[in-house]
């Protein structure tokens, strides 16, 4: 295969502004999230997504802003998350300018919100993100909202055999309990999705050293989505690619400039 | 000046700012008028090959396509808007109905034979010597998305991509090119790449 590993940083978005800090130097505003994604772009990154949570309708609006700037900018695919709810939500993303969108808590309340916007747009464009964390139910995993406080009782790996059915492209896999731990991505968790799953598997949550993105990939993720450790400028995005090809993955090391 | 035409697919946005940054005047529009006499026609394309075949027919581009061959004025098809210049798509929509494809090219499109599909991400792609379109753009991946290809073409210069098995990367051939990736997505080497499109234009 020559298809290279994925690294894609991703931003939280409230009200137009990042959040959690950013630990950049050479920034002039460290909380535009325009700003970062074209720092990301020139570092290296593979794709950009931002998690919007923002509570209030004009804090999408300004969201919808937000991504109409970087597509003028950010020659990179961009997946935008958070609050989508309809069809009419999905198309205004796109028409923005964003490449894919990650739906969540709604599709869990709605499943055919996923078939609805696979038909619209076509599978390419969905990502279903699953916060999963270690429960009592089938396979181990439950799927959880709320940013990991609510459990549903959905065994998340039966969630994502139907998601997959209806009509995703790829998966965005959270692990509730590595998440913001750093301990290294939830291998496990990681190796139960790989197995029922034909399409893309991007791992999220606890990167804290370098040997974790390693990690992940070898228990079958496709891609590797990080937040603090890029933000804090623990690593730079080159600096997990350099390790990663030492490593004998294949990653894509932009030469022209 | 450079036509997008918006034939209801896709993020034409940054479709259009990724062209400007060659110089070129961009306009996104579905009036045939201007995407004929345009010195450049972009046809982009996302989703399942039927639906845009579906819109391309709906607003005369299929016409369109074959007029600008015909006066010899370049087009490039980008992903789906390369499927649909092929013969035929195997790909079904859910009422099981299959659209021919403008035909350009005999070939028809198929499913990749891989494990995990779409395939989606940075891959590099082997150009022929002669390239235009890749010319001073060496050991440089693009961004694809996508779960269905063309396996083979006669058209006179061929990029090929492998990805569970070879499949039709680009395509140069006279006025009408084509690219299975999406150079508008692909950072500076997909600039690079739509600079000289347009450079040749």
């Amino acid at each position: 295969m020559s298809l290279s590993v994925r690294i894609i940083p991703c931003l939280d978005v409230q009200d137009g502004r990042v959040v959690k800090g950013i630990n950049f130097k050479n920034l002039i505003d460290a909380g535009d999230p325009v700003e970062m994604a074209a720092l990301y772009d020139e570092e290296g990154a593979d794709e950009i997504t931002f998690l919007d949570i923002s509570a209030s309708s004009s804090g999408r609006e300004t969201t919808l802003d937000v991504v109409r700037r970087t597509a003028e900018q950010v020659f990179i695919p961009l997946t935008v998350g958070g609050g989508i709810r309809t069809v009419a939500d999905v198309n205004a993303l796109l028409r923005a300018g964003a490449d894919k969108v990650s739906i969540n808590t709604a599709a869990i309340s709605r499943p055919e919100l996923i078939a609805e916007i696979a038909d619209s747009f076509g599978s390419q464009v969905l990502v279903l993100s699953v916060d999963a964390r270690r429960a009592q139910t089938k396979s181990g995993f439950e799927v959880t909202t709320h940013g990991g406080r609510h459990g549903t009782g959905l065994d998340a790996l039966i969630w994502i055999e139907k998601a997959i059915h209806l009509g995703i492209g790829e998966i965005l896999l959270n692990s509730m309990d590595s998440d913001g731990t750093k301990a290294g991505y939830d291998v496990q968790l990681i190796k139960a999705v790989r197995e029922i799953s034909h399409v893309p598997v991007i791992a999220s949550g606890g990167a804290g050293k370098l040997s974790d993105f390693a990690h992940a990939l070898e228990a079958g993720a496709d891609a590797l989505l990080a937040a603090s450790i890029f933000h804090f400028g623990q690593y730079r995005i080159s600096e997990v690619k350099d390790y990663l090809a030492a490593e004998s993955y294949l990653v894509r090391q932009p030469g022209l400039s | 000046m450079i036509a997008i035409l918006d034939y209801g697919s896709g993020n034409l946005r940054s479709a259009q700012r990724a062209f400007e940054t060659s110089g070129a005047d961009v306009v996104v529009t579905s009036d045939i008028q201007v995407c004929r006499e345009a010195k450049g026609l972009v046809v982009p394309g996302v989703g399942a090959f039927q639906a845009c075949m579906k819109g391309l027919l709906a607003v005369g581009g299929d016409v369109l396509i074959r007029q600008r061959l015909e006066d010899q004025r370049p087009t490039l098809g980008i992903c789906v808007g390369m499927q649909i210049l092929f013969s035929s798509g195997t790909e079904k929509d859910r009422h099981g109905s299959t659209l021919q494809g403008v035909g350009i090219w005999e070939e028809s499109i198929s499913k990749l034979d891989a494990p995990i599909l779409p395939h989606m991400g940075w891959n590099s792609v082997i150009p022929p010597n002669k390239s235009a379109l890749f010319h001073g753009i060496d050991h440089e991946s693009f961004y694809f998305v996508h779960s269905y290809a063309a396996k083979n073409s006669h058209a006179r210069q061929v990029t090929w991509g492998n990805y569970g098995e070879r499949f039709v990367a680009a395509v140069e051939d006279g006025a009408i090119s084509a690219t299975q990736f999406h150079p508008e997505k692909s950072g500076r080497a997909g600039l690079a790449l739509i600079k000289n499109w347009v450079g040749n234009l």
